[in-house]
C-alpha cells in the first residue's frame, strides 16, 4: 500500500498549495522534507504555530493557498490567532499530528492531546479524525475542498495510532 | 518625537501598487486616516498577527511591495516572527513599527520599549537585513525611502509621540476587508 505520508503530499499538491507553514513534528517529517525539496512549494519554518495562521491569511490575500502542519500541542498556541481566520472567513487547513493518546509515554503531552479537538471546535474549526492509513489522502482532499469552498477552517487530526507512538527508550518498570 | 499620522501619511503617499497590512489599534487608524484603500488590510484583533500576515502576503506577491504598519505592542507579541522574516528574507517586505512605548488602546500602559527593549535590535538579531530606529525628521525621510524602495526585509522603528490622535475608524467587517483586498489587488471576485 502507498505510504499515507505521500498521500498527504499529493493531496497538498492537488489542492494547489504553494505555502507550507510548519512547526516540525516527527509525524510530519517526511512531508516537510518533500515540501522543502519541491521547487513549487515555499516551506516556511515558524517559531510558533500562531504565526502560521496569520502567514496563511496573508498568503490568501495574495492569491496563494497554504497548509499548516503542527502537532496537537501547537493547537493551543493558535487559539486567539484563529479569530483572524474565523472573523474574516479565510480558508485554513491544519494538519495536526496527535500526541498524548495511543501509546504516549510523555505525560506532558496529555493535556493538549486530550483537548485538541475540543479547542479547535470551540474556535470554529471543523475536525476530521484519521486513524487508518487508507483514509488519509481522501480526508485531506476533503478538508481542502471544504475549507476552500466554504471559506472556513478545517483540521485533520492524524491519530497517534496511525503515526506510531514516539519511543525514546524502554520505559523503566514502574 | 515624530507625529504618527504625519509619518504614515508620508509613508503611504502616492503608493503605487503597494499592499498594506495594518496592525491592530492606532496603526489601523493611522493608515485609514492617510486615505482608505481596498489594498489596506486592517487587523482589528489577532494581536501579534501583522508581521506574519505581511510575510505570507510578501511571499505570495514577490513582485509587489508589502508594507506592514504596526505598533510596538503588536510587534513585541510576535517577536519570534522577526526570525521567520529573517530566515525567509523576502526582498519586498517592509515593516514600519510606530513605537509610542505605550499600549495605546488600553490606558497607555508602558510597553517594554519604554524600559530598555529595542525592537530594531530584536529584528536585527532575528536576521532582518536592514533595521533602524528613527527619531528625527531627517532620519524619517531616509527611513521612508528605505521602507518603500530598499532591498528587504526592512524594519524601521519610528519613535512617535504617545498622544492619541483623533478617531479614524476603518471598516471592521472581516469578509468585506478580505474580498475587497483580493478584488483590488488580484482582480479576484470571491463568491
Amino acid at each position: 500500500m502507498d505510504d499515507w505520508r505521500d498521500g498527504i503530499f499529493e493531496a497538498i499538491k492537488a489542492a494547489g498549495v504553494t505555502q507550507v507553514a510548519y512547526v516540525p513534528d516527527a509525524g510530519h517529517s517526511r512531508l516537510i522534507e518533500r515540501s522543502i525539496e519541491d521547487n513549487d512549494l515555499r516551506a516556511v519554518s515558524l517559531t510558533t504555530e500562531e504565526e502560521g495562521v496569520a502567514l496563511l491569511a496573508g498568503a490568501w490575500l495574495g492569491g496563494a493557498k497554504g497548509v499548516l502542519l503542527l502537532q496537537s500541542s501547537g493547537v493551543g498556541n493558535c487559539i486567539n490567532m484563529l479569530s483572524l481566520a474565523r472573523t474574516c472567513a479565510f480558508p485554513l487547513v491544519m494538519l495536526v499530528t496527535m500526541r498524548g493518546e495511543w501509546g504516549e509515554f510523555n505525560s506532558w503531552q496529555k493535556p493538549m492531546g486530550a483537548t485538541t479537538q475540543g479547542h479547535l471546535e470551540l474556535c470554529g474549526a471543523t475536525c476530521y479524525r484519521c486513524d487508518r492509513a487508507e483514509d488519509v489522502r481522501e480526508t485531506v482532499e476533503s478538508a481542502f475542498r471544504f475549507a476552500h469552498y466554504t471559506n472556513s477552517i478545517a483540521a485533520v487530526l492524524l491519530g497517534q495510532r496511525l503515526i506510531g507512538a514516539k519511543v525514546f527508550e524502554e520505559p523503566a518498570a514502574c | 518625537m515624530l507625529n504618527r499620522r504625519d509619518a504614515v501619511r508620508r509613508l503611504l503617499d502616492d503608493r503605487g501598487d503597494m499592499l498594506v497590512v495594518a496592525g491592530l489599534g492606532q496603526p489601523c487608524f493611522d493608515c485609514f486616516a492617510a486615505g482608505d484603500d481596498p489594498r489596506n488590510f486592517y487587523l482589528w484583533g489577532a494581536m501579534g498577527g501583522a508581521v506574519p500576515t505581511g510575510l505570507g502576503l510578501a511571499l505570495a506577491q514577490p513582485d509587489r511591495r508589502v508594507m506592514v504598519v504596526t505598533g510596538d505592542g503588536d510587534a513585541l507579541m510576535s517577536a519570534g516572527a522577526f526570525a521567520t522574516v529573517g530566515a525567509e528574507a523576502p526582498e519586498n517586505l517592509a515593516i514600519c513599527i510606530l513605537d509610542n512605548e505605550r499600549y495605546g488602546e488600553t490606558g497607555g500602559q508602558v510597553t517594554h520599549t519604554a524600559r530598555g527593549a529595542d525592537l530594531a535590535l530584536m529584528a536585527a538579531a532575528g536576521g532582518v537585513r536592514d533595521t533602524r530606529t528613527v527619531r528625527t525628521e531627517a532620519e524619517l525621510a531616509d527611513a521612508i525611502g528605505a521602507l518603500r524602495n530598499g532591498a528587504g526585509p526592512q524594519v524601521a522603528v519610528l519613535k512617535v509621540a504617545p498622544e492619541s490622535e483623533p478617531g479614524s475608524l476603518p471598516p471592521q467587517d472581516g469578509p468585506h476587508l478580505k474580498r475587497r483586498f483580493r478584488s483590488a489587488a488580484l482582480g479576484v471576485e470571491d463568491k
